[in-house]
This record gives structure tokens, C-alpha cells and sequence, in this order.
């Protein structure tokens, strides 16, 4: 089997999901399977104006690459593609896509969950809340769901594509 | 000489984007490194206190309490990350 595509990308600039299918889907015919997973700005109830993502540069994208490999890795993908936007989003806008691809679904719906649960928890960036209200900013604090959300893939063995 | 980066409450805590430090020889691993630059004043100690919460990275890749520093060249001081 070929090596796995893995792309990567952080920055301010929105993605395109169709074009990104695309490319990570380009010249395979044994792909029968892709996951995208968006993550988008929530207004939580109109409270939130925006948020402003902080992160490492450098070692984000070495993280992310890092957890991506794992992932091609432990379900055999054709590809995985993560783009994590930083900088200042309002809610409505994405701020994440996952792309997993497969032979079949029940990897690239596996793979995808698990790169989001270590992105949350493994990815050097930081959600600071700004509101509506004019309240002062507020870093967002990590969830224990977030934490317990790895353990199981710790505890349940992968599937096999 | 290592250069030190903070980021997100840390970096407001601090005061400071980063600063380059000179690391006395009995600071050997990550939780040493935490531990001394809480002792270099009080806006470290208060940017620093929950120590539990706080991650060191060692030549941008994450580090564990007992992670030996040896010959750093970056080494970053952060919250718990919130990505995703």
C-alpha cells in the first residue's frame, strides 16, 4: 500500500472542504470512504463575539503532523488532511477540518473522532472568548470530557479498514 | 543560553513573549525548569502557581515532568491547550 498522504496546514485563511476532498481523493480509485469533520465558532446564545486563537508556531503544525501519521498509521488511510485556522473567527465561521480517507468507512469514522479528541488535547493552541457584552476576555478552559474523551482509545483496540 | 516562550495566560501572566535564559546546572528536567522559574518573581509564580495545569514543551514537542532539558535551544511554557 502507498504511504499515506498527510497534509497539514495552519493559518488565518478559511478552507474549501469540496476542494480539499478533492485533492486528498486525487488519482486513488481504493479510496471508498471520506470523513470530514468541521469545527465551527459557536455564538453560545449570542454571549460570544468572537475568538481568538493563539497558537505555537512551529510546533503546532509538528504536533498535528504528528497525530495525523498516528492516525494513517493505526487504520491503514489513503490520506488524512488537517487545516486548524487561528487568528480572530466570529461565530458562524469554521475553524477546523479533519479529512480521513479510507478503503472503507468504519476506519475513516474512527480516525477522524480519534484526530479530533488529540487535537483538543495535544495541539498547542489556546480559544480566548470575547463577548458581546463587553465583559472582559476570557481564556476558554480545557473540558475533563476532553481528557476522558482519549482514554478510550487507549482502552478499545483500533478497527481495521 | 535557551530561549524561553510563553504562550496564551502564561504569556499574559508573564508579561513577555519570550526572553532568553541562562539555566543554572541543577536544573535538569521539565519539572525542575518549572519549578526555578517560579522562584524569578512574583508575576512568574503567579503565571506559573497551578502547576498541574501548565505544559512544557522541549524544542517545540511536549515534554513530561521527568523529560531531561539536556542541550534545549527553545524551551515553552503554556496552559492546557484548548484546540480543536
Amino acid at each position: 500500500m502507498a504511504d499515506p498522504i498527510i497534509r497539514v496546514e495552519v493559518g488565518t485563511a478559511p478552507f474549501d472542504v469540496a476542494a480539499e476532498t478533492a485533492l486528498l481523493t486525487a488519482g486513488s480509485d481504493d479510496v471508498g470512504a471520506v470523513v470530514s469533520f468541521v469545527g465551527l465558532c459557536r455564538s453560545e446564545g449570542g454571549r460570544l463575539a468572537a475568538l481568538e486563537l493563539e497558537h505555537y508556531p512551529g510546533m503546532t503544525e509538528a504536533e498535528i503532523t504528528r497525530i495525523a501519521r498516528e492516525a494513517a498509521d493505526r487504520w491503514r488511510l489513503a490520506g488524512v488532511t488537517v487545516i486548524h485556522r487561528v487568528g480572530r473567527l466570529v461565530p458562524g465561521d469554521p475553524i477546523v477540518l479533519a479529512l480521513t480517507a479510507s478503503a472503507h468507512r468504519a476506519a475513516a469514522l474512527e480516525a477522524a473522532s480519534f484526530l479530533m479528541d488529540y487535537l483538543k488535547t495535544s495541539a498547542p493552541i489556546w480559544k480566548k472568548e470575547h463577548f458581546a457584552d463587553g465583559s472582559p476576555p476570557r481564556w476558554v478552559e480545557p473540558r475533563a470530557s476532553d481528557d476522558a474523551a482519549l482514554l478510550r482509545w487507549r482502552e478499545e483496540p483500533p478497527l481495521r479498514g | 543560553m535557551v530561549m524561553v516562550l510563553y504562550f496564551a495566560s502564561v504569556r499574559e501572566g508573564i508579561g513577555l513573549g519570550g526572553e532568553t535564559v541562562a539555566l543554572p546546572e541543577a536544573v535538569v528536567t521539565a519539572d525542575d525548569f518549572l519549578r526555578w522559574m517560579r522562584g524569578r518573581g512574583p508575576a512568574y509564580d503567579a503565571a506559573l502557581r497551578e502547576e498541574l495545569r501548565i505544559r512544557v514543551a522541549v524544542d517545540k514537542a511536549h515534554a513530561a515532568p521527568d523529560t531531561p532539558l539536556r542541550d534545549a535551544r527553545e524551551i515553552a511554557l503554556f496552559p492546557m491547550m484548548t484546540g480543536g
